[in-house]
Formats: structure tokens, sequence, C-alpha cells
């Protein structure tokens, strides 16, 4: 890890959408989906980002860029508030931090040449002229395990994860500090998400590229982060080293995530019974720990109180603390 | 005589392009209360495969070109059309990857099941709803007497999933074919369906026939496993020789590109280079020739078989591998 200020600082950072009914489509309500949100990310480090469905992970992201708007709280990037940024301030924080979307087949324009995808931002932000910015574009794509003559086809030619593909050189094109990945690789086949996650980690060691990599796959998080945070009803209930996390979860709700992925060897069996129920509504989340209704260890308290993040029983005090929500860490 | 016999089954497509060859010589056995995983990348006719024992391939553009299937003996691609409802949904039952489009969105819960107990047992309005709520606790549905009014809407994917697995086992099918039944949900639902699944399975003694690319699952759920590549079934066999000494080199390099728990991070992981040939064209020789790494090691006079004879499914260490020069004991 650098030296120095954090590259990204995410302070209780809270995104509500207000939730409409009745006659006069007053606001009864809002949906919590980032509720207090706070984790720094470090230039050249991966912090993963894991949760289920719904869980705010993709609205986090969103909202870090300021594709959302915050309800509340701070992002600094290098020191400047992205989150009041004016516009001029935001299209220049912009070229640093890029995206990596999930659905290589609808976050590319059909009718756009493959060159013309790349090419975009370079002639949005004015980068030197036509033939240089052709020139980067060839360049991007050989960096991307494409070759130039790909240059005049259009996405339809593409395989998935050449596509994909053609989204990171896309990313890449500013030279960002940071990339926000959501579910990079979730869409593509098995043989294929290989190749583009060592093309990530590739890119990220020439490039010195922060990652914040959005997933609900625990073991492809595992395989690239060096930090990771478990999000829950719109709320980080554990954060840490990657090895750390995995190796000592000390959150219920990161036991039961990690216990419950199948093991892709026949003589191990999952080793926690499934989680009963389902996720509550982030309408009108559950007094206390989000997690109380859904958790065997719950017990009154729980109820009464948010429980603040903690350092973790096994945490070792570096430059990364392991942390987790829950007021019984220390006995489960 | 086992429960399902495909011999030989061969499935087109009429494109604009031509005949695209989807499932091109397809032989498969299972057996009562065994579970066969059929594995494979997009494209490779693991579905199509799936699809036409309930003949539910669309014709046209679809074609039975070739081969038969054998359910209990009888040849279902020879059935008259007429007879085919007496075998959906009563000896075999399907469950598709996307609750979200099998149910109707205009009927309740109550109208969908009941019309399948009506006429699979002749059940009047009654006893089919008992039956119904019955059916959806025992697939953990909380609230089964009021969720039973629903609409497809109102449920969460977990609970629709959950809804058609009430569904297709309420018939008592001898067969289950689920085709990614788990791939659109969360990971701990997905361990309460697969629990589910594998209960109710060994309760009623039916055969499955599990569809999906995730080996996770696969190691987890299945008996034996079949493992497809550009059409055809490139290696067959137990799961546990599978997972150990996987002997077609797609199976292992599959199994190799995986992200291992506890593997080093970031550390560049094997992938498989280049793309599926084309299903229009296919080469006569091995079709996976192109991609092998084991290939790559031999000497150019073995070299030049795999360019020329098409290979097999044979015995191969502990399974059945289409391929003249098996893994054996070789690291990729």
């Amino acid at each position: 890890m650098s030296a120095g200020a954090p590259l990204l600082v995410v302070e209780d950072l809270k995104k509500y959408y207000p939730v409409r009914g009745g006659v006069f489509a007053a606001k009864v309500g809002d949906v919590h989906a980032v509720e207090g949100v706070t984790f720094t990310v470090a230039a050249g480090e991966t912090l993963g980002l894991v949760g289920e469905s719904g869980c705010g992970k993709s609205t986090l992201g969103r909202t870090i860029m300021r594709l959302e708007e915050p309800t509340s709280g701070r992002v600094l990037f290098e020191g400047k508030d992205v989150a009041y940024a004016s516009k001029t301030e935001l299209f220049q924080i912009r070229r640093d931090i890029q995206a990596i979307f999930q659905d290589p087949y609808s976050s590319l324009n059909p009718r756009m040449t493959v060159g013309e995808i790349v090419r975009e931002p370079l002639e949005v932000h004015g980068m030197g002229t036509k033939a240089e910015q052709i020139e980067k574009v060839r360049a991007l794509l050989e960096t991307v395990g494409l070759t130039g003559e790909m240059l005049d086809r259009y996405p339809h030619e593409f395989s998935g994860g050449q596509r994909q593909r053609v989204g990171v050189a896309r990313a890449l094109a500013l030279d960002p500090k940071l990339v926000i990945a959501d579910e990079p690789v979730s869409a593509l086949d098995v043989s294929v998400r290989s190749q583009i996650l060592n093309l990530m980690v590739r890119l990220q060691k020439e490039r010195n590229l922060a990652y914040i990599f959005i997933s609900h796959d625990l073991s492809v998080v595992e395989h690239i982060s060096d930090s990771i945070a478990i999000m829950y009803l719109g709320r980080i209930v554990e954060i840490g080293p990657a090895d750390e996390v995995f190796a000592n979860p000390s959150h219920p709700y990161t036991r039961v995530l990690i216990g419950a992925i199948p093991v892709a060897d026949p003589t191990r069996k999952r080793s926690s019974e499934p989680l009963p129920g389902e996720a509550p509504s982030p309408i009108s989340p559950p007094p206390g720990c989000p997690f109380h209704p859904r958790c065997s260890f719950a017990i009154d308290a729980c109820r009464a109180a948010v429980p603040p993040l903690e350092p973790a029983p096994t945490n070792a005090g570096g430059a990364r603390p392991h942390l987790a929500a829950c007021i019984r860490k220390h006995e489960i | 005589m086992a429960l399902l016999e495909i011999d030989d089954l061969a499935i087109g497509f009429q494109t604009e392009a031509g005949l695209l060859r989807a499932v091109d010589g397809v032989s498969l056995r299972l057996e009562k209360g065994r579970t066969l995983g059929l594995v494979g990348e997009s494209g490779c006719g693991k579905s199509v495969t799936a699809s036409s024992i309930l003949r539910l391939v669309p014709s046209p553009p679809g074609k039975y070109l070739g081969g038969q299937i054998r359910f209990n003996g009888v040849d279902i691609l020879a059935l008259p059309a007429s007879e085919l409802p007496k075998i959906r949904g009563k000896d075999i039952a399907m469950i598709f990857q996307d609750p979200m489009t099998s149910l109707n969105p205009v009927f309740t819960i109550e109208k969908q099941l009941g019309e399948v107990l009506a006429l699979r047992f002749g059940l009047d309005k009654h006893a089919a709803r008992a039956r119904s709520v019955e059916m959806l606790g025992t697939v953990g549905i909380p609230e089964p007497e009021q969720r039973i009014g629903a609409y497809p809407h109102e449920l969460s994917g977990g609970m629709k999933q959950r809804v058609m697995i009430a569904m297709a086992l309420m018939c008592e099918p001898q067969l289950l074919i689920a085709d990614e039944p788990t791939t659109a949900l969360d990971v701990t639902v997905q361990a309460q369906v697969l629990n589910l699944i594998r209960a109710l399975q060994q309760r009623m003694g039916a055969a499955v026939l599990f569809i999906t690319h995730d080996m996770g699952v696969v190691a987890e759920m299945c008996d034996e496993v079949a493992v497809m590549y550009a059409g055809r079934i490139v290696e067959q066999g137990n799961v546990f020789a599978i997972f150990k000494d996987a002997q077609h080199p797609y199976t292992k390099g599959l199994l190799r590109s995986l992200p291992r728990k506890g593997g080093a991070k970031k550390a560049e992981l094997p992938t498989i280079e280049g793309v599926v040939p084309s299903l229009l064209n296919p080469p006569a020789h091995c079709r996976f020739a192109d991609r092998c790494w084991k290939r790559k090691r031999l000497p150019e006079t073995d070299q030049k078989r795999c360019f020329s004879e098409d290979p097999k499914l044979r015995p191969a260490g502990e399974s059945f591998a289409a391929c003249h020069f098996p893994v054996g004991g070789e690291q990729l």
C-alpha cells in the first residue's frame, strides 16, 4: 500500500430514494439503498464490494461516480469532494474515475464501431488530434488483447469476452486512477472469465490502477481483492484485508455467505446450513442490526441499536484494519 | 433399461447463414434416482439437449436431425404431438433458469398451481388449493395461505423459483429437468433451493438432469457429469473421477480456470485461449484441437491426428473422454 493519503475516501455516504404513493404521489417513505457507508481505497489497490441483490453495492458504486446524487455524506477523490464538485470539477474528476459494467451486450452502443466507442472519451475530453486519438485507440485495443484491425468492426461481431475487453479499453482511454467495475465478469463463461480477470490484474500492475470490484461471486473477489467489504441492506457489516476476512469472518452474515458458495470439489460439502428467510425490505429496514431477523446468534440487544463497525477479534491493527459490525463478534 | 436414454441425438437450427448443428450426436443415460449434471459454456448445446427431451425445441427454426430419446423405453421423438401432454409435467417436469418469465404474470399462483393439479390428478378447486398450500409450505414459502393469492410480480426471484419447483414436484415426476435453476439467484438463496431440490429428490426418488455452467453446483449436486463442447459430449463419468482426474483437456482446462480457494492472490489464472468453432460448419476433426493445450505439447505426427480424425467417446482413466490423447496425470 502506498504511503500518504488514500486515493478515495468515502465517509458516511447515504443514498435514499423516495417512495411515492397515494393520490398526489406524496412521499410515503424512503428506500435506504446506501445507509452510512465509510471506507477508503489506496492507489493500486483493489477493494472487493460483496453482497446480494438489493444490498446497495451497485448504487454505492454509482454514487461514488456521482451517476447518482448522494443524499448525504462525502466522497473525496484525491482530496476533492466528488459529491459537491461543480460541473467543471466533476468533468476533471471523471477522467480519473472510470467504470466497467456487467453486461458487455448492452453497455456498448451497437451503432458505433469499436474504434468510435473507445475513442469517444478521448474526443469528449479533447485529448489530442483525431489522428493521435486513433493511434491511442489502436494501442489500447492491443493492450487489452484485441488487434488494431478490429477498429472498424461493430460490437455484434464480437464474442462476450471480446466485448468486455472493449469495455476495459474504453475505461482505460483516459488513463484513470480508479476503475469501478460492477460485476465485470458475471455474464461471462468460466474460461473467458479467467482471461478478463488476468487482464484486469495485469493492467492494475502496469498502471497502478485502483479497483472497486463489485461482485456477488466470492471466489472471484477473493482472487482479485486486497481488501473486501461485505454489504447487507445498505450497510457495510464487515471490512478488512481479503485474506483476513476469508480466514476469520467475524460477522455472522459473512460466515453464511462464505459457507453458501458451492465448492468445486465433490469431496467437500458446503459448510453451513442455508440462511433462513429473505433480506428485509430496504424501505422499512428492521431496527437495530439489519441482519438480526435472520441471524442465529441474535439476542435482544441486537434489536436495540445498529452495531458500529469495530475491530474484529483477530484484527492485527495494520494499515487496513479488520472491522465487523456485530456486538457478539467475540462470542461467535 | 435406464429411465432416460438418449442416443446419437442431433438437432439443428435453420439460420440465414445455413444449418447450425447445435446438438451433434449426443448420447446419455440416466438411471432412476440419480442426478446427472450436463455442463458446458454458452452455446455448447446443453439447454437444447434438455429442452428436446420434452420436445420443447421450437420448430421451425429447430429441427430434429436424428437420434432417439427414450423415456421408460418409449421413443419421445416418435410420439404423435397429441401424446406429449401426457408426458410433459407428469412423468417429466422442467424448471427453467428464469423464474421471472416462466410464470404467467396475469394469473395468481393459486390458479397456476391449481391448473396443474386439475390436469394431472383431476382435483377440484378446494382439493387443489389445499394441496397447493401444502406444497408451497414444503418448498419453504412462508405464510402459504396468503401467498397463494399473490401474482408472480408480488414475489421475489427466490420465491418465484420455489413456486416453479413446487409446480414441478407436485406432479411427482420420475424425471426432473433443471435448466440452470439457480443461476439468477443469490448465493444464500441458491443454497436454499439446492437443498430443497435434493431433499425432494430423495423423498420422491426422482432422477434429475441438472444443466449448469457452475462447477461448484455440479460438485455439490451430481452423481454423474457429462461435459459438452460445441454440440458434443467430450467427457462423461462419475463426479469424483471428473473432478479428481479429468481426462479431456477441455474439462481439465475448465476446472483449472476457476479461482481456487486460498489460491495465490492475483496470480495468473489458467485460461483456454481461442474461441469455440462455428457450428454452421464445424471441423471434421476434434472440435477442441485448435484451442487444446495438450495437443500443443504433442509431437508433430500426433498433432496431425487431432486435425484429421474425429475422436469418439471412449474409456480414459476413470471416465470416458472424446480425445485421441487423454490427459492422464498430466497437469496444465
